[in-house]
């Protein structure tokens, strides 16, 4: 009987040290003001890991008294324990103690919106059915109690089977020290009496439970009768004995009949949340608030839509008006540690491989940081208030056109920052075609690593003219940005009608009311985006920044003309060095589109990270240190072909500019995109496809204007 | 009271049914039904976006937002009599 098998992971595997008393999953659904607790009772103590194989955010955190440490796991939200999507199934898993690398749980905070006691009470009722200690925290009392909501908590606990229910309000910290002494001696309960909501299903998988070769949860069986033996559910099946199959099908014959099983449990499972509200909720006349108010007149279609680009237009102004003076600050450190740095150290090897490579290379991606923080900053805000939901909701018709849904909105407008967030919050669309459809449409977007090479370009070879009220340089900036939305939809589309092909997705939003973000949630989520950014900078990019240095230091010339400035100089060394023979190899390629050896060799550059090619650029064009962008322009209109034409002329520069909005040039993306869809074929997909499109475009261009 | 043949996509914005009956066959709308749009559950239109699609629904309080195609799985009833 005791006989351990595969089901859960062995202690020794257990990689996270274990020094807490307890460990405990904190469960919600989405919006239930789940992170605001987390964050209200474990403040700054938290890390944020990743769960192994996935890059779906771990966040630990540590709530202590004098002589307990809890161990508090913040889990992706689901409404219930069958998972709709990747993030969900993350969620289920920790909470089964299937999850590698993670301790299964010895209790569960269920975190339940007081003003949405009935949906929150479905996934408490199955969390019961684990038959772990459960405490319920019901936040935002305070919001239930203005909505006029009166709720019996003493009834409510004895109804969930005599659980304690704790009412907090997390913005104010009312109810968190009751809570958190719940938490400390959660493990020592009890788990919590059956609540008596569908007692066939529960004899069920008792009686099944009795024949197993390992010791299962209720509610693992629970879920092998409901959902069938597929992924996790197998192992419970192949733990129940030879008869297993056999018996689970007898007893869901026995359950369900010809009702499908999900329906039935909603039908069962919610007749109970309702006879249960009926008990412990009276509803008083609401308190008119703000809030009702304003849902109710953004519920109408034209102020709703207005409001939404009202939004979208403050948020880009925010990102491009707002950072600049701190990006320039940034650009102006890194250049000023980088000239220190080659005055203390002189000339040799090292020397430029910290100022030339590790310093500018890793400076030209944190300058992007203060952009990243405000789009950022926006995207936390516009979520916690319950606007991205709406957004998502506006926006759906016009999705759905394209062959994806409302959900794809927020992903997209992270990409305009950079795509690497931008598909790592893919992750809440449930359906898997649709979410590769949106990973592949995101690197589309322009990215803040876009927008240099837009601007130096730009400015360099599109002349300030004006066309009507507009000016010509800021409406090629405008095309520019146009062109990488269309492009998305245009591969979005042709994905959802070639390999991508399926039935339309399913679309259910939950639309919650508005509300005040807090100050202390937003900071700590604001700060942990900022360091994994910051941990990018420093782990890929600043190996990318010395290969692509290495590249163009060596080998190193032997024969330069003594009597050439150090600017010819640097130019001579970096057009025999491997990168600029690599830029003559692959010169008969771009030759078509109008770029000679030293832009291939910076495209090549770039291919890592196309931030580096203004880097590069700056080199081959033997600008030397003391470039500015002046100067840089001044030498790009120079450039010339050896008979003497110019290289930069304007369909050149728009080929080449086309090529940027298109081609794939950022290794980080790729890795996301290679973690995210758990397979080489997307990226690699996605580059060629990039690619191409970027090369015809730019021939196109150049051929035809 | 008891308008047959009515559907969540046939309310009026500010009207309450109650829901009668689930097509439940299709596996969205299975998913729906666990998010408690269920026999029984009372309903109200809240609003909707350009064009009339997807609608927002109250549910015991939260908002829900569905496409209209999703919404003819659900037949009503008439709660508010005479409104």
């Amino acid at each position: 009987m005791t006989k351990s098998t595969v089901t859960r992971v062995p202690i020794t595997d257990i990689t996270v040290s274990r020094q807490a008393d307890a460990s405990i999953a904190v469960v919600g659904g989405p919006n239930s003001g789940k992170s605001t607790l987390f964050n209200r009772l474990t403040g700054l103590r938290q890390r944020i890991g990743n769960y192994p194989g996935v890059t779906v955010e771990r966040h630990v955190g540590t709530l202590k008294t004098d002589d307990h440490t809890i161990e508090l796991i913040d889990l992706p939200g689901t409404h219930a324990l069958s998972a709709h999507s990747f993030e969900e199934q993350i969620a289920i898993d920790v909470i089964f103690g299937r999850m590698e690398g993670t301790q299964p749980p010895d209790g569960i905070l269920a975190v339940v919106d007081a003003t949405n006691l009935y949906q929150g009470l479905y996934l408490v009722q199955q969390l019961i059915e684990l038959e772990l200690p459960v405490v319920v925290a019901l936040t935002m009392s305070d919001a239930a109690e203005r909505g006029g909501l009166k709720i019996d908590v003493n009834r409510l606990s004895t109804r969930l089977g005599g659980i304690r229910v704790c009412p907090v309000v997390a913005t104010t910290g009312q109810g968190i020290n009751y809570l958190r002494n719940e938490l400390v001696n959660l493990k020592q309960d009890e788990p919590p009496r059956y609540a008596d909501a569908w007692p066939e299903l529960s004899a069920a998988a008792r009686a099944l439970a009795e024949s197993a070769t390992v010791p299962l949860r209720r509610a693992e069986i629970e879920r092998l009768l409901i959902d069938g033996a597929s992924g996790a559910n197998a192992h419970v099946l192949a733990c129940l004995g030879e008869n297993g199959s056999a018996e689970v099908e007898r007893y869901r014959d026995q359950l369900f009949g010809v009702e499908p099983p999900l329906a039935k449990e909603a039908r069962v499972r919610y007749a109970w949340v309702r006879d249960v509200l009926d008990d412990v909720q009276q509803t008083l006349p609401p308190f008119y608030s703000w809030r009702t108010r304003l849902t109710e007149f953004f519920n109408q279609p034209i102020p709703g839509t207005i409001g939404l680009f009202v939004v979208m237009a403050v948020v880009f102004q925010a990102v491009f008006a707002w950072a600049t003076p701190i990006m320039d600050l940034i650009d102006n450190a890194s250049a000023a540690l980088g000239t220190l740095v080659s005055s203390q150290l002189g000339d040799g090897a090292f020397a430029s491989l910290i100022g030339d490579g590790v310093i500018a290379g890793v400076g030209s991606v944190v300058v992007f940081l203060p952009q990243i923080m405000i789009l950022f900053l926006f995207i936390i805000l516009l979520e916690d208030s319950g606007y991205l939901a709406r957004a998502a909701y506006l926006l759906d018709r016009a999705m759905r056109s394209v062959g994806l849904s409302g959900q794809s909105i927020i992903p997209m407008i992270s990409s305009f920052a950079c795509a690497v967030p931008g598909i790592m919050a893919t992750r809440v669309i449930p359906n898997r075609r649709d979410r590769i459809a949106t990973i592949l449409a995101a690197p589309f977007m322009t990215c803040s690593a876009r927008l240099p090479v837009y601007a130096l370009l730009i400015a360099a070879f599109v002349p300030a003219r004006d066309v009507g009220f507009l000016n010509l340089q800021g409406l090629v900036l405008f095309g520019l940005y146009m062109f990488g939305i269309i492009a998305g939809v245009l591969t979005a589309l042709l994905m959802r009608q070639t390999a991508l092909r399926g039935p339309k997705p399913p679309f259910a939003l939950m639309l919650p009311e508005f509300r005040r973000p807090n100050l202390q949630t937003v900071l700590i989520q604001l700060l942990g985006r900022a360091r994994v950014f910051l941990y990018r900078a420093g782990t890929v990019i600043f190996t990318v920044a010395v290969i692509v240095w290495a590249l163009a230091y060596y080998p190193r010339a032997t024969d330069i003309d003594p009597l050439l400035n150090e600017n010819q100089a640097a130019a001579a060394q970096l057009e025999q060095s491997w990168l600029g023979r690599a830029g003559h190899v692959v010169e008969p390629v771009f030759k078509p589109l109008g770029w000679d050896w030293r832009v291939s060799s910076a495209v090549i550059a770039g291919f890592p990270a196309r931030e580096v090619v203004i880097a590069v650029l700056g080199t081959v064009y033997a600008v030397g240190d003391q470039a500015d962008e002046a100067t840089l322009t001044q030498r790009l209109r120079a450039a010339t072909w050896p008979d003497g034409s110019p290289v930069f002329t304007l369909p050149m520069v728009l080929g080449l500019l086309i090529f940027y909005a298109c081609c794939l040039q950022c290794a980080a993306t790729l890795a996301v995109i290679r973690r995210e869809t758990n397979s080489w074929r997307w990226p690699v997909f996605a580059w060629a496809y990039m690619t191409t499109i970027g090369y015809l475009g730019a021939l196109l261009a150049f051929q035809l204007l | 009271m008891g308008i047959n043949g009515n559907t969540l996509a046939s309310l009026k914005r500010g009207q309450k049914g109650v829901i009668a009956a689930v097509d439940a066959t299709d596996p969205q709308v299975q998913r729906l039904m666990t998010l408690g749009l269920v026999e029984g559950a009372e309903v109200e239109l809240a609003g909707c976006a350009l064009g009339g699609d997807p609608m927002e629904f109250r549910l015991f309080g939260c908002g829900i937002s569905l496409r209209q195609e999703q919404a003819r799985h659900f037949t009503v009833t008439s709660s508010d009599a005479g409104d």
